[in-house]
This record gives structure tokens, sequence and C-alpha cells, in this order.
């Protein structure tokens, strides 16, 4: 690990005014992937802001009828929270499918949403990588991809984004709310936190320099049957290779999003017109335009067939 | 003791244990085999002051105050700087649970936190469960029912295991509980899914898993 300077800040101001005094700075909650990504350099802050201090670890009703949760809420909280259990039943199913228990007791619901990817090209000093090394090449493009992106991607990278939380906030609609180092607060729909790779696939979020994340806010539950179904390679404390984040209401209409197969929560609401008609035309939808690789071109198949089985789930049949 | 920095650590003045004896014997050989190639000095070691923050936390009960160096994890500093070396380095990135300990009431990695991060926590190592003399419940059935072979595992599985149980109890739901609503139960599969996080290499799982069932029986 390279050193460091280390601040705890007291308020959330204070994070993001401390955060523009230093430009090569990182926020630090539960740390289960920054420290990771320290120890091996891929990540070098020159200073480290403590938020653990902030406050930010409330879960409360907001007046629309839906639930504001702090940055700092753990995973292992807010997936045991009463009215998420209740009113958001896929979010908590995400959250229990991500990680180890001792894991969702550190990492927080903002630190979870701004994880890098796991891929092993990314991981690997070693190898060629876009995202961070900028203009260094893709090892994961003609070489082992099968974890990898199968839509969304670029020629510059075909990454992953790894978290099962975040697909199921964006299943939900979930909005985030950041603070910047002027003092000024923003929304961002939960859609548009996370960025495509394109060009620039060091680019994975639209916060800038300093912003910090606040809370996210759950709109009014929408009812329905909540499933989250997650294929991994083993059977548990794995990352997806294909997730399916679905609310399904009795008449057959629903939302869907994916995990595993893009370099974002995978979610296409034009296409959840289709729902009724069955899995195959919908994941037709959904996944248009998909470039997989020989590799994981499987992943097209598996969302399909995940799909159908979350929809017999819902409709009560046996699976 | 001469190591002045027993000063800081909960476990106090004691006798040579096994891990100095071995690292001073390791130090001897390395320093024959170093001879005349110049090693660093302790100062030149010492951490820059501006990289160097101060914590005070307790760990097993007793108070602790540390000048770390700011990469240092909770692990290094409970293993290195207190002494305290029953929490395992395994993987050193949170896959393997050889290093979990109890912040407050909860199990966490302590290789993937900085100590520094801990102002004012209380920390619960396998040292602060049981000792020799009187074992915590959860340590007598590991040894009742072999749930080890090599042991490196151990601490923090039976750390792990304890929290877990609290987990259960307070009714965080697991991947495998069918109900989210409902209380969740202790079955085989919950057991196994709230374990991944402690890998045992020597494969003592059915063994470990007995352990754990007798003694969520009795607390249940």
């Amino acid at each position: 690990m390279r050193p460091f300077t280390f601040e705890r800040a007291k308020t959330p101001a204070d994070a993001a005014a401390a955060a523009a005094r230093h430009p090569d700075a990182k926020f630090i909650a539960g740390g289960t992937n920054l420290l990771d990504l320290m120890k091996l350099q891929i990540e070098t802050p020159a200073h480290l802001i403590d938020v653990n201090g902030l406050g930010l670890e409330k879960i409360e009703a907001t007046q629309e009828g839906g639930l504001r949760i702090g940055a700092l809420v753990r995973n292992a909280d807010l997936a045991a929270h009463h009215r998420v259990r209740r009113d958001y039943g896929v979010l908590s199913r995400a959250l229990v499918a991500g990680a180890s228990g001792q894991l969702r007791n550190m990492a927080t619901t903002a630190g979870n949403l701004l994880q890098r990817t796991r891929c092993p090209y990314f991981y690997d000093t070693n190898q060629p990588c876009n995202k961070r090394l900028p203009g260094s090449g893709c090892g994961a493009i003609g070489g082992f991809s099968r974890p990898h992106a199968v839509i969304g991607v670029s020629d510059a990278c075909i990454a992953t984004h790894p978290s099962d939380m975040a697909v199921a906030m964006r299943v939900l609609d979930a909005t985030v709310e950041t603070i910047n180092p002027d003092g000024s607060a923003r929304k961002i729909p939960i859609a548009k936190l996370h960025c495509l790779p394109g060009d620039t696939p060091h680019i994975e979020t639209v916060l800038m320099p300093g912003e910090l994340i606040t809370g996210v806010t759950l709109p009014k539950p929408v009812g329905g049957k909540h499933i989250y179904h997650k294929v991994r390679d083993r059977s548990s404390f794995a990352f997806a290779l294909v997730s399916v984040a679905a609310i399904v209401q009795p008449d057959g209409t629903g939302r869907v999003a994916l995990g595993g197969v893009a370099p974002k929560p995978w979610r296409v609401e034009e296409a959840e017109a289709e729902l009724p008609r069955g899995a195959k035309v919908f994941t037709a939808r959904l996944l248009a335009g998909a470039r997989p690789t020989p590799e994981n071109a499987f992943k097209l198949r598996l969302v399909e067939r995940i799909v159908a089985s979350v929809l017999a789930e819902a409709k009560g049949a046996q699976v | 003791m001469h190591n002045p920095e027993n000063a800081e650590s909960p476990r106090g003045a004691t006798d040579l244990t096994r891990r100095e004896f071995l690292i001073a014997g390791t130090a001897t050989v390395a320093l024959t085999g170093c001879m005349g190639l110049g090693t660093k000095s302790a100062t030149e070691m010492k951490p820059q002051q501006a990289a160097a923050t101060r914590v005070s936390f307790h760990v097993n009960g007793k108070p602790c105050q540390l000048e770390l160096d700011n990469r240092t994890t909770l692990l290094d500093a409970l293993r290195e700087r207190l002494h305290l070396t029953g929490s395992k380095k395994g993987c050193d990135q949170g896959q393997c649970g050889a290093c979990t300990v109890m912040v407050g009431d909860r199990r966490v990695v302590s290789c993937l936190t900085l100590a520094v991060m801990h102002e004012g926590s209380l920390i619960t190592t396998i040292e602060g469960l049981g000792t020799p003399e009187h074992l915590h419940p959860m340590q007598t059935a590991f040894v009742k029912h072999d749930g080890y072979q090599c042991g490196y595992c151990t601490p923090g599985q039976i750390c792990s295991a304890v929290a877990m149980l609290r987990e259960i109890k307070a009714g965080m739901p697991s991947h495998v509980t069918s109900d989210l609503t409902a209380q969740p139960k202790l079955t085989a599969d919950e057991l196994r899914e709230r374990m991944s996080g402690n890998i045992c290499r020597c494969g003592a799982y059915s063994n470990i898993a007995e352990a754990i069932t007798e003694i969520a029986g009795r607390t249940a």
C-alpha cells in the first residue's frame, strides 16, 4: 500500500470540502473494496477521508411513503430492515445474495454503488486495462471473457458492474442524493449514476470530484412479487454470472433489471411492455444490440432462462 | 519483557511466546544472511508523522492507545502491535475469514479495515472470547466435535459462528431464508450459507457444522 494521510470528517459538508482540498483524496466507509485495491496499488489515494462519523446510518420513511436510506447504512442492516423486507423484498434478496456475512456487516449503501469491477484484467497490474490505465488496451477482449459483459460494452472495455444491490435499486427506481464541495446538493436517478465505458472506461459514474453520496431514496412501494435470482459459479459468496431483479404484478406486467451482463445495472423500460408476452420476446428486446464474446455468449440464453423461471415463480408455479 | 510496545499491549507482560521465540530465531538467521548488505534502521522504518495517526479503542475489554502508520489494517495492529496472534492472516483480501473479529457485536474481516478507522470501537478477538482455562462454549464445542484439522481458520470460524448466531437471533435474513418476514431458524442450509465467509482448507466443515449446531440448540 502507498502511504497516505488520513482524516476523520465530522459532517458531510466537511467531508466534501476536505475532498476539494485534496485532489488525490478518496472517501473511505466500509473499505471492503477500496482497501483491497489499495493493497494491490490499483487505487493509490494520497489522502483518505474517513466518512464513518458522518451520522448517515439512518433509514427513515419519506413523506411520499418511500424510504430514505443513509449512505452509511451497512448492507446487513439494510437487508434486515423491517420496511425493506416487507415492501422492497427484491432489495433484501439482492443484498443477502452478495458477499459474506462479515462483508455485509462492513459494506455501506453508498460504497456498494461505487464498488469497482472484479474483471481479472483490472485486478492484475501486469495486464493491460483501459479502466486502470487509460490507453493501455483491454486484456479481456480476445482474452478470458467468460464473466464479462455482453451489452453496453465498447471496444475499450467489457467489464461488468459487480453489485447485486444496485440491480435491485435500479428496478426500484431509486434516487441517489449527493453533496458537493461547494455545499450544493443534487439528486441523481440511479439509471443516470453509472456511465457506459465508451472511450473512457475509467470514468464510471457521473459524480464530480469531491461529490459525496449522502443517501439513497426509494419511492413508494409498488407491490407485486419481488424476486432476485442470481446464478453464479458457487452457491454462495461469488459474483453473479447473471442476476435478475424483478417485480412482477398479478396481471403479468412488471419491471426487470439485470446484473452480471453490463457495465451498469441493465434495465430497458421500453422492453417491459413485452413482459406479459413471455421471457423470449421480452429478453430479445432487453438484450437487443448485445455484443457477447464467444466465451460469454451463453449469458444471452441464461438471461432468457432465468427470466422464464422468474416469471413462472411470480405466477406461483413450481420452479 | 524488553519490548517497549508491551506498555500498549492488552496481553501485558508474559513469558516469551512460541511466536516470539520463532521470530527471534528467524531474525537471527536473517541477520546472518544479510550481513554487510545494510539493513534499514528502526528510525528509517518509522512512518512519517503525516502518514501516522493516533487511535484509541478497546480490545477484549482493555483500552489501547496506538500511534499507527495509516496503512495498518486492524488485523496487523492486533497481531503485530498488540501481539494478539489468534486472529490469522490467510488471504488478506476478505475472502477466507481467518481474520474474523467482532467490532461491537458484529463480525468483520479485520484485514479489510484500517485500524485508524476504529476510534472508540469495542473489539473482541478470539483471545477475548475465552481462555484456555475458561473456554467459550463455542470453543468447547469445536474441541468436542473436532471442528478443525490444522487449526489455522479456527479462531475466525469461532468468532464468526458466535456472531452469526446473534444475527439469526436478531432476525437477519440470509440468501436461503424462504420467508423474508419470518424469524429465521438455524437449518443446515442456513448455517452453511451464513458461514460461507469462512473457508476451511482442511475441509472440516461437517464437524464445524456439528459444533455450531450444538451451541445453536442451546442458545435458541
